[in-house]
């Protein structure tokens, strides 16, 4: 059970305080409800591009990290699909630089063009050195393109090319700043050796005054349910020959993401998994195989994917795995099967748990899905899914029509 | 209450932060394994590390340490791999294994309810596992296939080339796989490796978390009679074969649009007295985001996503390396930074500002890195393993606190040069 303190602060900015005295540190962390969906297909790497500038000064302080380390903290920030999350941690006695940082960037930054160019340049440098220059970097560019034809989903955080985020202009970064990095639509969370009237007081002296801004209203394009299967077949410069296979699945908030998640444990969770067991250890059809799931706010992905054992041809792998799938929608699960995977999920949850820095951002993002105190009801979600359920999830999501299947060729010329 | 947002508000310096590091309760099994244990946390959880001196440095023939620690769960009389995995997957638990130089570990992770139900199986992978000569065959095949994606990236093949160059490929230090490594392991290499090394090896248990109140008597009982810790080790030497020539570039990919970028000198171990002064600079030249390297190579220029340097963490003998993947067309321009950058810590006086900031974020980073029972326990084994003890930790805090700007300089000049340095990019 995680305890925590909620308050909003008059310009909406909702602050959460999970108080934990017996660790030195606090963390403060900012989760700005803007994603890689928010942004206008013709710039996309946007939101990620700007987690970068936020880095680059703010109205007041030339530069973010330095006055941060001085206080002995650290920091860092990720961008989703979802949302936008800055986090740093540092020793408590100190953890009114961290008001001060982060509340002189949610005022305003610099707006520096010397800072967007070379932002820019570090940022293609990372789209090449992940999904450039990595052999298998693009295929969740290519396979979120043949899943989603609507949703923003359909691209990559890091954005669809590199010419987006090269042609990225100080004016744009304005407009995404004042429309989405506002009090209105960020949460708070501070965390650690802190008291609730201390977080409380610094929260109205260093965020009270910031102008609240206008609530952004998402308002994306659905993806409509898939009615044929896809299948796409793509030659690459690698050495082996590659399976992936998706299906949409149900939103984060659904009731039956629980289930949703708890298959993909018992298809690819390690080493006692059935995809694992059947299709690399007994039929030595795949070297590697996994199935998982993106946890994405708006209905996503379930995946299966593997790397072929070479000489083994892509169809029979593929109707190999069919045939695993099958065989769940046919015979169900077991009680063992399932409580082992739920015993799986309650283990991961003590351990994320055990961090101040953990436990800060699942607070702010449960408090993004409506309410930070979802966090502790969590695990009772997943005890209640029975293997009833788990069989009308497997038949709701895969489905020939609901599935996206990509194969991934080692080039010929490459042998 | 409109706040003062032009100066910092009053902070207290990190370096004058009190730094403890919780000492460990320990007790000796009845064959004599030593248990280094820290009972801390608020979730019911623990870790349990049996430390094996069984690394790669005893092996009789390249990868025969690795295979035996990775295929320690895939089979025993009694149990076949699916149902040890299984057991452990039932509980929640995670049982990792890791082979490094000198030593290779077993490692459970576990709600603490579940202790008694994992113990006899991890006994029974220790003492009892027999390798099946088709769990092998899988082994090699996944991992060649492994090995051969692994080949095209350019910085996979820079970390193996630039340790060869260092150490040379027939010290533990600097040898690396091959597909022909695969082929010729030898089952019977790893049952006698397995029955050296593990069952009649030499061991060590850290155990972190919330302890459950038997911890020693159920310890004795499950690894305490076990023939551990009786043979001696032997003594294997293994010499420092360096390469000559210092310059290499590699055309691994002729479509490569970026370039790792590794620089990288010998340096002594941690009992040298230049090691804790090493940390301070290594921090200030390229140890965090703040650092030289990365304010002018990625924050001035844009060359890279990140450039890091770090001294390597080896017991024996060890390395001080800059890493980097820079775009193509600018490699040559980034290692010409990187050159400067050790120019200008030999050459200028490296500003009081600067090495407060440095300071205060080691002491501050520390701080962090203690909080947690698996991250103290993580730093006790490290200086266990080492032949250290608490006060090298504190001796660190002086050094951190107490360092001059001359003595960084003089250490730079002493370490930083570029002609000591082996350079290796790889397209």
């Amino acid at each position: 059970m995680i305890k925590f303190d909620r308050f909003t602060l008059s310009n909406g900015l909702r602050v959460i305080v999970h108080r934990d005295h017996s660790t030195p540190m606090a963390v403060v962390n900012v989760l700005y409800d803007v994603g890689a969906r928010d942004e206008e297909p013709a710039r996309t790497g946007f939101a990620h591009l700007f987690e970068h500038l936020m880095f680059g000064g703010s109205v007041n302080i030339p530069v973010y990290d330095e006055p941060l380390q001085l206080a002995g903290g650290e920091n860092n920030a990720y961008t989703t699909n979802d949302l936008t999350n800055y986090y740093c941690q540092l020793p408590a006695e100190n953890i009114e630089t961290a008001f001060w940082l982060e509340s002189d960037r949610m005022l305003s930054l610099a707006f520096s063009e010397k800072s967007l160019d070379v932002q820019r340049k570090v940022v293609c440098e990372e789209f090449k050195e992940h999904y450039i220059n990595k052999p298998y970097g693009d295929v969740w560019k290519i396979m979120r393109e043949l899943a989603f034809e609507q949703h923003p989903y359909r691209w990559m955080t890091i954005g669809r090319e590199l010419s987006h985020i090269e042609e990225a202009q100080l004016e744009d970064v304005r407009r995404f700043f004042f429309k989405h990095y506002r009090p209105v639509n960020a949460i708070l969370t501070v965390a650690g050796n802190v008291y609730t009237d201390q977080v409380r007081e610094l929260a109205e002296k260093w965020f009270g005054g910031i102008e609240s801004g206008e609530r952004y209203q998402r308002n994306l394009p659905q993806e409509p349910g898939q009615t044929a299967a896809r299948r796409l077949e793509v030659k690459a410069n690698v050495p082996l020959d590659a399976f992936y296979k998706t299906w949409h699945m149900s939103a984060r908030m659904d009731p039956r993401y629980y289930a949703a998640d708890l298959i993909t444990d018992m298809l690819g969770g390690g080493g006692s998994s059935r995809l694992y067991q059947s299709l690399v250890k007994e039929q030595k059809l795949f070297s590697s195989i996994d199935c998982y799931h993106f946890g994405s706010l708006d209905a996503g992905l379930l995946t299966i994917e593997g790397k072929l054992v070479k000489g083994i041809d892509i169809h029979a792998a593929e109707s190999a795995v069919e045939t695993e799938i099958e065989k769940m929608l046919k015979d169900g699960v077991t009680d063992k099967e399932l409580q082992k995977v739920k015993n799986k999920t309650e283990s991961i949850m003590a351990f994320e748990d055990m961090s101040v820095m953990s436990r800060a951002s699942s607070l702010a993002f449960y408090e993004l899905l409506g309410d930070a105190s979802l966090m502790n009801e969590e695990l009772s979600k997943y005890r209640a899914v029975t293997t009833e359920e788990i069989l009308a999830e497997c038949h709701r999501i895969f489905r020939p029509e609901n599935s996206n299947t990509l194969h991934y060729l080692a080039d010929a010329k490459e042998a | 209450m409109t706040p003062d947002r032009q100066h910092p508000p009053r902070m207290k310096d990190a370096v004058d932060l009190t730094l403890e590091l919780k000492p460990y309760r320990s007790f000796t099994l009845d064959n004599g394994i030593p248990v280094y244990a820290v009972d801390a946390g608020a979730e019911e959880v623990m870790s349990l590390e049996i430390v094996f001196q069984a690394g790669n440095w005893y092996e009789p023939a390249n990868g025969i340490a690795n295979a035996v620690n990775s295929l320690l769960k895939n089979g025993t009389p009694k149990h076949n791999a699916f149902e040890i995995n299984e057991h452990f997957e039932y509980f929640g638990a995670y049982l990792n294994r890791n082979c490094y130089n000198e030593t290779s570990t077993v490692t459970l992770h576990c709600l603490t309810k579940h202790l008694p139900e994992l113990l006899p199986v991890m006994q029974e992978l220790i003492t009892e596992s027999v390798f099946p000569e088709q769990e092998l065959d899988i082994y090699r095949q996944n991992m060649k296939q492994r090995l051969e994606v692994n080949l095209r990236k350019c910085e996979f093949i820079a970390g193996r080339l630039i340790d060869e160059y260092l150490f040379g490929f027939d010290h533990p230090y600097g040898i690396y796989s091959s597909a022909e490594m695969y082929d010729a392991l030898d089952r019977g290499d790893l049952k006698s490796f397995h029955e050296r090394y593990y069952v009649n090896g030499q061991a060590m248990i850290f155990v972190a978390g919330i302890l459950p109140a038997d911890l020693e008597a159920s310890l004795n009982r499950i690894f305490g009679q076990l023939p551990l810790n009786r043979t001696p080790l032997p003594t294997i030497l293994h010499p420092v074969k360096p390469t000559l020539e210092k310059k290499h570039f590699i055309l691994n990919d002729p479509d490569g649009v970026q370039g790792a970028i590794r620089l990288a000198r010998p340096f002594p171990n941690r009992h040298h007295p230049d090691y804790k002064p090493a940390m301070v600079l290594n921090t200030l030249f390229g140890g965090y985001f703040g650092s030289r390297l990365m304010d002018n190579i990625r924050e001035e220029k844009g060359y890279t996503y990140g450039i890091y340097s770090h001294i390597q963490n080896h017991i024996g003998q060890t390395a001080w390396m800059v890493s980097t993947e820079a775009g193509r067309e600018v490699c040559e321009a980034t290692i010409r930074e990187i050159h400067h950058e050790m120019k200008r810590l030999r050459e200028d006086e490296i500003p009081d500002d600067e090495l407060m900031m440095v300071r205060n974020y080691l002491m501050g980073t520390i701080l962090g890195d203690l909080d947690g029972p698996f991250q103290i326990i993580g730093r006790w084994k490290n200086l266990i393993l080492n032949g250290l003890d608490s006060q090298f930790f504190y001796d660190t805090l002086k050094t951190i606190r107490e360092i001059t700007p001359q003595e960084l300089n003089a250490l730079a000049d002493k370490y930083l040069r570029e002609e000591d340095f082996y350079e290796l990019t790889v397209v």
